[in-house]
């Protein structure tokens, strides 16, 4: 999967002289991906046989809990909010050639910090006020996480993937420990952190069960995708991503924008876990990890780190991941499921792309 | 030069290339080369990096496939296309980077690539490596871990297992450089007992003194051409002295094909005028791969050239690169009209007037999948009117861009091309556009026409003049004497990372210049 023609084909789709080429490339594009889904969900409904499920009933409970009943719907919308965010995290860093996979750390020691201050501050400033800072200290606290693996990469030039990931297996365990024995709420038996009361939560929008923070994520995905295309900064962070000797050449400062990447990323990774606390879950549990952040890594794959696309395919991540949950549960396969389908459809894409590589080189020829 | 002119009968050509041609995005590689390889001969290749040394092999070696030309294996046309078949062929090759596995033994490395459903022929052969290394006077141990070996004695293993292959043809890339000098002596006897033998031996290096001691016939590359051939009659008339100073005339002498030949300078410089750069005592720490600088100092006056001239690797790029910014100095000044900017970061250089327009135009020069008009501004990225308040002004960009496409004639498809897809020519524009516009004081030029054809060298000569005449201080660091002698006011030439001499370009530079590259006194 090439990473290297996403800033380009993004530069070209925004040009507007030449649209009729555009519409083509966009059409070829559109083409490329939802083919190796369909192609995907046939051999995943093979699988699904093989294990004597039928795979049109699976797909059709999917689509029905995830899609089109009210209740379903409703929740696939809400799930979608951290995930908006973190893919907004993967965004940043992807674009920059840095790959942040400590996603699940930062996200549960947001989670955690958000879900220790917000039942505290609500009760000494107004309610807006408490959830801003909540968030802030989500936030703050993911960015300190990702320090370590930021200095090393900017300064030591020590491989970000195996650092981040050796950080997010300690994250999740100092999540763990904090739960248990700093935030824990008395008042329970279970381990867990004090609940914020529902009425002082994220607001549902309208009469719905969907939380607000659907919308925050997708401001925070969009403004992110327009600061990557549209800004200085974010050509900055594209030129060290595609080209990093090209960005010392050109004076960048290499280092400081690594760190700065850094903490963007995993900013929006601590606010993923704020969102979701503060708007759906109210507190954290011992052990809880929804391990979001390595889920929606194919996503922003598929979508070739473009937010726009991003949208979409976190909503079909949702929907899958709602629906995946009932049909699961309705006929005896594993939950697990839907990595199987997420990954077979990762594979036909890489094989797709591979094919049309291939067939332009040999065009060229 | 025709592979078939001197052909004495009986001892036939194994391998000839006829006018063999290849491209990469950006430069010819190699230029319409004729080579013939004959059995008993040491045919020694010489030329600079960048010469198309490695490019001419790795078609030999069926690594690469030339675009024009074609490849005779026993007189017959024949592609080489994949290096296993260039070993059925008979065609071994010694890679300058080692290519054993060092965890297995010599004899393990040796059995790799056999038929994965045969058992290894471990007896068979033991038996025929004690034939092969008694008839060349080598020992090896078979059975010691190849990362146990020195590695003169793994290069040792790995002519071994061209000649299990039953090769005749060896092709030696860039051996010599990591050996110690007895390991080359060794190396150089093994060779004379191969070809001895009857083998065919290319052996590639940009030593003149490996070129001279080791070999039967030299033909010298330079910039993707072959530039000359010393037969082996002449080889052997001529003392080792000789065969050195008429290598040393066809890597750096006159070309006689060049439009150019040495029109000298007519500028004046005025003498009082301030020096725009003054470098003084500059000095590199080396690191693994790269020389250090000792000591540089040199100044540059308002519109002076400055040339740098020697052979590639002894610093230049080191040298741009302390002068940009772009690699720290242990010691030493740099003033630009007077100012320090020794601490100064790479874009405060920027700001000051000192240009640096590199000759790794894909690898630093450009991001080669952003379109042609960003990369005109990726050293400015963020600075008005391109960006105001950090926000991309894309029809204020496409304007700028459109005329500096126009003004230095950049032929690209449009603006919004990644600059890759162009030709080396025109991505030299972009950069030259780049570094030239507004607010240039110093300009320094690496290598700014390799791999550029005629036409494109001869633009870019003539923006370097102009620069020059409007008053810049240009510092051009060249490979191609031709270039420097054509352009510069002074040459200084660069050897180890030092600066061992400086000439005026009088009638007599060529030969001071060229003594001085080789290690004389001007």
């Amino acid at each position: 999967m090439s990473i290297d023609t996403a800033p380009t084909a993004s530069a070209t789709a925004l040009d507007p002289t030449s649209g009729a080429a555009t519409r083509r490339d966009i059409l070829r594009r559109l083409l490329m991906t939802l083919g190796p889904i369909l192609v995907a969900l046939v051999i995943a409904g093979c699988i699904l046989l093989a294990v004597g499920v039928d795979p049109l009933a699976y797909y059709g409970y999917v689509l029905e809990k995830g899609l089109f009943s009210p209740l379903g719907i409703q929740q696939t919308l809400t799930r979608m909010a951290p995930l908006l965010f973190l893919a907004a995290g993967l965004i940043v860093a992807f674009r920059a050639g840095m790959w942040n996979l400590g996603g699940d750390g930062q996200f549960l020691l947001g989670a955690v910090t958000a879900a220790a201050s917000a039942p505290v501050l609500v009760q000494v400033m107004p309610g807006w006020l408490a959830l801003i800072c909540s968030f802030l200290i989500a936030m703050v606290v993911a960015m300190i996480w990702s320090l370590v693996p930021a200095l090393l990469r900017a300064y030591q030039g020590v491989n970000e993937i195996i650092t981040t990931l050796m950080m997010t297996f300690l994250g999740t365990s100092l999540a763990n420990v904090l739960v248990k024995l700093v935030f824990r709420d008395p008042g329970t038996t279970v381990p867990q952190t004090r609940t914020l009361p529902v009425d002082e939560r994220l607001p549902r929008l309208f009469d719905t069960t969907i939380t607000s923070g659907l919308l925050l994520g997708l401001a925070a995905i969009i403004i992110v995708h327009l600061v990557m295309t549209r800004t200085a900064f974010g050509l900055k962070l594209r030129i060290v991503g595609a080209n990093p000797r090209a960005a010392v050449h050109a004076g960048l400062g290499v280092p400081g924008l690594t760190i700065a990447v850094f903490a963007i990323s995993a900013g929006l990774a601590g606010l993923a876990g704020a969102v979701d606390i503060i708007g759906v879950q109210g507190n954290v549990r011992a052990d809880w990890n929804p391990a979001y952040g390595l889920a929606v890594i194919p996503a922003v794959f598929l979508a070739r780190m473009n937010g726009f696309a991003a949208i979409g395919f976190v909503f079909l991540l949702s929907v899958l991941s709602i629906g995946g949950e009932s049909a699961a549960r309705r006929l005896g396969v594993p939950n697990h499921f839907t990595l199987v389908l997420v990954s077979i459809v990762l594979i036909v894409l890489a094989l797709a792309e591979y094919v049309d590589h291939r067939y332009n080189q040999s065009r060229k020829a | 030069m025709s592979s078939l002119s001197s052909s004495p009968a009986g001892k036939r050509d194994i391998v000839a290339l006829e006018g063999v041609t290849k491209r990469f995005p950006g430069i010819v590689a190699n230029d319409g080369i004729d080579l013939s390889i004959r059995p008993g001969e040491v045919h020694v290749l010489l030329g600079e990096n960048g010469a198309g040394k490695s490019t001419l092999i790795g078609m030999l070696s069926g690594l690469l496939q030339p675009d024009e030309g074609r490849i005779l294996v026993d007189g017959k046309p024949t592609p080489i296309t994949s290096p296993r078949h260039a070993l059925a062929l008979g065609i071994g090759t010694v890679f300058q980077h080692m290519m054993l596995v060092p965890t297995l033994t010599v004899a393990e490395n040796l059995l790799l690539g056999g038929p994965w459903w045969q058992r290894p022929r471990t007896e068979e052969l033991a038996a025929r490596v004690a034939e092969i290394t008694r008839s060349l006077g080598i020992t090896v141990k078979l059975h010691a871990k190849v990362s146990e070996l020195s590695l003169g004695e793994q290069q040792q293993v790995e002519i071994l297992r061209a000649m299990v292959r039953n090769s005749r043809l060896l092709i030696l890339d860039e051996s010599t450089s990591m050996l110690t000098p007895k390991g080359i002596e060794e190396l150089g006897a093994l060779m004379r007992r191969l070809a001895e033998k009857g083998l065919a031996i290319v052996f590639i290096t940009h030593k003149l003194k490996e070129a001279a001691a080791f070999g039967d016939r030299i033909s010298v590359l330079k910039l993707g051409r072959k530039v000359g051939e010393i037969p082996p009659e002449r080889f052997r008339a001529l003392g080792e002295q000789e065969i050195i100073s008429e290598i040393v005339e066809l890597m750096f002498g006159k070309r006689k094909d060049d439009p150019e030949a040495a029109q000298r300078p007519t500028r004046t410089i005025r003498a009082d005028a301030a020096p725009l750069l003054q470098v003084a005592d500059l000095s590199v720490a080396p690191t693994d791969n790269a020389p250090g600088l000792s000591s540089i100092s040199f100044d540059i006056r308002p519109g002076e050239i400055l040339g740098i001239a020697g052979i590639d690797g002894n610093g230049q790029k080191q040298l741009a690169e302390a002068l940009a910014g772009q690699r720290a100095a242990t010691r030493g000044s740099v003033r630009l009209e007077g100012t320090a900017i020794e601490a100064a970061s790479v874009g405060e250089r920027r700001k000051q007037g000192l240009r640096y327009l590199t000759d790794d135009r894909l690898g630093e020069g450009t991001v080669g999948t952003f379109p042609v008009s960003i990369n005109f501004f990726l050293k400015q990225v963020g600075a008005a009117p391109f960006w105001r308040g950090g926000v991309e002004q894309r029809a204020e960009i496409d304007r700028r861009a459109a005329e500096l496409v126009r003004e230095y004639d950049v032929r690209t498809p449009s603006l919004k091309t990644p600059v890759a897809r162009l030709s080396g020519g025109n991505i030299q524009k972009v950069l030259l556009a780049r570094e030239l516009a507004e607010g240039a004081k110093v300009v320094i030029f690496n290598k700014p026409t390799y791999g550029l054809d005629l036409a494109n060298t001869l633009a870019s000569r003539q923006r370097i003049r102009d620069t020059a005449a409007r008053g810049l201080a240009v510092l051009l660091i060249s490979t191609d004497l031709e270039e420097l002698l054509s352009m510069c006011d002074r040459i200084a030439v660069i050897a180890n990372g030092a600066l061992v001499g400086t000439v005026g370009n009088t009638d007599d530079a060529r030969t001071k210049v060229g003594r001085l590259m080789i290690g004389l006194a001007a």
